[in-house]
């Protein structure tokens, strides 16, 4: 039976975990779009409850009962499985990150390896959704898209190999304890600048959001979707930038542990570096015009990948020599 | 408990690779092939290899069959869809698979299997392999890892000069 009582208490973690990120993706809208009015000296939802507090549980009930459209000429079963396609990679990935030294939901011993394998999958309902609106702006999107997360995938892949190199593991729980004294950040700029950089390009995020640049193609992927398959998306792009953002935390910032001499709970920490990490993707939005695709491109493929490899050379040398 | 999983993988390969070969729309094929390749990867866990899964799903489901749907994706695929799916083959088809499953079946029965291995580990704990593969990729395989290293460079290039319309010299 103690299987069994495994099992049991795993899917308890999971149900609070998944329902734990719903509600806090739900806020974190909430809290993008009070950030930005601020930016732009506007006040942002004001209107349901005190400082539109209720408004993330009004938009969702929004969207909830809004009529679900599927477009005649799409391709049905892929249209609707899009979406899920979306989302469930980015809540997986959940399964292994830790959220402070005791609550987790599990540890593997290739934690890092299996968040990049399962977030790389999220590319896929993209260029799904893409492909099976039938529609122009949708299409132009997904290839955008596909293009951008595969060649940022790849920084992002070997900007982590630095912080790995000197933890000596996968497992994320111990690559947190091997930065009990120093975080890996100060040893690793280098390799945190462009961790950073892949990571707003692998959620889409501003100034690389040109998958769903509004301007240029409606939506992009997502045009034609409206109701709880368009919040699907949106959930999915809100939980991989939680996601990210935690592995950015594990890997450059110490995870779960603080400076000794403010003896706050681990949970405590991990939840104000993750609130530090999402204002600045905010902020990014609200400060930065977007990237042109050629500068994407060039920006990624001959300023990153050199300086990342460069990186990984001087790492792997340095340890060699000292370590 | 590990041969009740192996056959839901083993299920789940064999049919979604039957219903990946029958569609007539090539992206519903190629969508069929990623999650075969998910029962593989499931498969390698089974096996504990759980590296190699995860290679198996961070190279082929999220890099290369990315490639391929973004390549078919630019194809009329209502076009491909009208053509004549079969070819009307079937005597050459059956003399082949009665051939490839002799030589599958003479191969098998020399083989001597190793009896099946405990699945000691539960939901909190894995066996680590990394660092056994990193090892033996690096001492004893090296030469064979370099060849294939060298082996895609050299496509690398040849992809690059033939997407590269005009090479100024």
């Amino acid at each position: 039976m103690d299987m069994a009582l495994e099992v049991a208490v795993a899917a308890i973690k999971i149900f609070i975990v998944v329902n734990v990120v719903q509600l806090v993706v739900a806020y974190m809208i909430y809290v993008e779009r009070k950030v930005i009015a601020h930016a732009q000296l506007r006040l942002g939802p004001m209107r349901v409850g005190w400082h539109g507090l209720l408004q993330p549980i009004a938009d969702g009930l929004k969207l909830f009962l809004k009529e679900d459209i599927v477009p005649d000429k799409a391709d049905r079963i892929v249209f609707v499985l899009a979406p899920v396609m979306v989302l469930v990679p980015a809540l997986v990935v959940y399964a292994v990150l830790p959220f402070s030294a005791t609550f987790y939901i599990t540890q593997i011993n290739i934690g890092l390896f299996f968040v990049l394998a399962i977030s790389s999958l999220g590319v896929f309902g993209v260029v799904m959704a893409g492909w099976a609106s039938n529609s122009k702006y949708s299409l132009l999107g997904a290839l955008r898209s596909a293009a951008q997360m595969l060649s940022y995938e790849i920084f992002l892949g070997f900007s982590v190999i630095g912080p790995l190199m000197l933890a000596g593991s996968l497992n994320l729980q111990e690559i947190v304890h091997a930065q009990r004294d120093v975080w890996f950040v100060f040893y690793q700029p280098v390799a945190f600048i462009v961790f950073f950089v892949a990571a707003l390009a692998e959620t889409n995020r501003a100034p690389f959001d040109l998958p769903e640049a509004e301007t240029e193609l409606v939506a992009g992927f997502h045009t034609e979707y409206s109701g709880m398959k368009f919040a699907f998306f949106f959930l999915a792009e809100y939980a991989s930038m939680m996601v990210i953002s935690t592995i950015g935390i594990v890997l450059f910032f110490g995870g779960w542990e603080g400076p000794d001499f403010i003896p706050l709970p681990g949970f405590v920490w991990y939840c104000l570096k993750l609130g530090a990490f999402m204002f600045v993707f905010i902020w990014l939005r609200a400060t930065l015009p977007r990237y042109r695709y050629d500068q994407l491109m060039r920006v990624g493929w001959k300023f990153m990948f050199p300086l990342v490899m460069l990186n990984i050379f001087l790492t792997g040398f340095l340890k060699y020599l000292f370590l | 408990m590990e041969i009740y999983f192996f056959y839901m993988f083993a299920g789940g390969m064999i049919i979604t690779s039957l219903l990946m070969v029958t569609r007539a729309n090539v992206i519903h094929a190629a969508l069929l092939l990623v999650l075969t390749f998910f029962f593989l990867a499931g498969v390698f866990v089974l096996a504990g290899a759980e590296f190699l899964a995860a290679v198996q799903i961070l190279l082929y489901a999220g890099g290369i069959m990315v490639l391929y749907l973004f390549s078919i994706m630019l194809m009329n695929v209502e076009v491909a869809v009208r053509m004549r799916q079969w070819h009307r083959q079937g005597v050459v088809v059956f003399v082949a698979v009665v051939l490839l499953g002799l030589q599958i079946w003479a191969v098998l029965g020399e083989v001597e299997f190793a009896a099946p291995k405990q699945w000691e580990w539960s939901l909190g704990a894995t066996p680590g392999n990394v660092e056994a593969i990193g090892a033996v990729l690096y001492t004893k395989f090296l030469f064979p890892f370099e060849v294939a290293s060298v082996l895609l460079l050299a496509a690398m290039i040849g992809a690059i000069v033939l997407a590269k319309r005009r090479i100024e010299r």
